[in-house]
């Protein structure tokens, strides 16, 4: 067979579509379960760091068990939906839908010292990327506790600096009702501070385009637990 | 030419970075960490490798008019399984690595060794110029990120080694050794250095 030919060259490229084909498919069907454990384990250890508690990959399952004593589904009138596991929310799509259609997890973590605290998903985008995290508050429903912030692809040592524990750690002691009413926490540039009244954090000088992302985002992913955080106000 | 040669070349004398000055965007990339740089380095020795061995293999039956399709087929199905095991058994460093291991695909050094050498050569040849080229990046890879992250974290491998005491009497991290260009500077030193051991090598 003329192996220039155009008959040799077609048959040559479909056969070899279809080794190739086979063998990703039979990799990815062998190493999916694996991969799904993997970002089940960072999802709890991000769960984790919202709440200040530091794992490795190795713990974080048993912590995570430990720590985390009740996870549930509200909506946006505060009432619990039955028959969904919070886990497993695509944070990403719910934050795309109109705030009455939403379904929004709780994470319930009991500390060491018994206190408990409500973690929140955060989900939104940054410059690059899309950016997430989790926010935890205080049994008061009001009152931050720990902050938890990341991203794919912002800008190294300007955007990316979210992740930073110096950043995140502004957060703490921060209040989302002011006066009864839910006004989340703003990103500012140093000097400025927010209109209604807000609290606010510092936001990072140039990556100003992924702090404001982080304000939309706390604004977006809180607003709708207004009803829910209202109810643990005593 | 002997197997050695072949293996050994391009460690220095032929070595894909700093003499034939391919793969540059990655090894900018990836290495303002040791880490990272170390798998990366692995995973472009796996890649080279394996993907000389098989475009060797079938190098007589490949028609000449899609020969770089071909080629780009099989670096292309090798990279995507190198990232599937990496987020099987690596995930934390295939979530620094993120698109960078994606990109192995458009390294010269592999389209480059795969069109010069393995379409001509037999496969264990090409094995071990699949290897030597690897090597010869990832050798640059590893002395780049070394001094980015000794020299911008204060670390090596996530732990300290640049004692506090040292922080305290003024030292500081040079937070530019993280960034990109300090890469680009970096190489630029090693290449300095490689040409004045290597005088044969210097331009005219």
């Amino acid at each position: 067979m003329n192996k220039q030919g155009n008959t040799y060259t077609i048959l040559y490229a479909s056969i070899m579509v279809i080794v190739v084909a086979t063998i990703l498919a039979v990799v990815s069907v062998a190493l999916k379960p694996m991969q799904q454990a993997n970002i089940e384990i960072d999802k709890k250890k991000q769960i984790l760091t919202a709440v200040n508690i530091s794992s490795t990959a190795a713990d974080a399952v048993d912590k995570y068990a430990q720590y985390i004593v009740d996870s549930y589904v509200t909506d946006a009138t505060g009432a619990k939906v039955d028959g969904v596991d919070a886990f497993g929310v695509d944070v990403a799509a719910e934050v795309k839908k109109p705030a009455e259609e939403r379904q929004l997890p709780v994470f319930e973590a009991r500390l060491d010292d018994g206190s408990v605290k409500y973690i929140l998903p955060l989900y939104g985008a940054g410059l690059w990327g899309p950016i997430w995290g989790y926010i935890s508050i205080e049994a008061d429903g009001n009152t931050i506790y720990g902050s938890y912030f990341a991203h794919q692809g912002e800008t190294p040592g300007l955007g990316a600096e979210i992740e930073k524990p110096d950043f995140q750690a502004q957060f703490q002691g921060k209040h989302l009702f002011i006066d009864g009413e839910m006004k989340p926490v703003a990103v500012m540039k140093v000097g400025q501070k927010p209109l209604n009244g807000a609290e606010y954090v510092d936001a990072i000088s140039g990556g100003t385009i992924t702090s404001k992302g982080v304000q939309d985002m706390i604004e977006n992913s809180l607003l709708p637990y207004n009803a829910f955080l209202k109810t643990l106000v005593k | 030419m002997k197997n050695k040669e072949i293996l050994l070349g391009p460690l220095s004398k032929n070595n894909p970075v700093i003499v034939q000055v391919l793969g540059i965007c990655s090894a900018l990339a990836v290495t303002s960490k040791l880490e990272p740089s170390i798998v990366m380095a692995i995973s472009v020795i796996a890649v080279v490798a394996l993907a000389n061995v098989v475009i060797s293999l079938l190098r007589n039956t490949i028609p000449n008019s899609i020969r770089i399709i071909v080629q780009l087929v099989v670096v292309a199905a090798l990279v995507i399984i190198v990232d599937q095991v990496l987020k099987a058994f690596a995930y934390d460093v295939s979530k620094q690595l993120s698109v960078f291991v994606g990109l192995i695909i458009t390294n010269c050094i592999v389209m480059g060794r795969l069109e010069a050498f393995a379409l001509s050569h037999g496969p264990w040849e090409s094995f071990l110029d699949g290897i030597g080229n690897g090597i010869g990046y990832g050798l640059i890879l590893v002395i780049v990120g070394f001094f980015r992250e000794l020299l911008g974290s204060g670390t090596l491998l996530g732990f300290q080694v640049i004692p506090q005491a040292l922080y305290d009497m003024g030292y500081a991290n040079n937070g530019l050794m993280i960034l990109p260009p300090m890469a680009l500077i970096v190489v630029a030193c090693i290449i300095w250095v490689h040409r004045s051991h290597n005088t044969e090598l210097q331009e005219k």
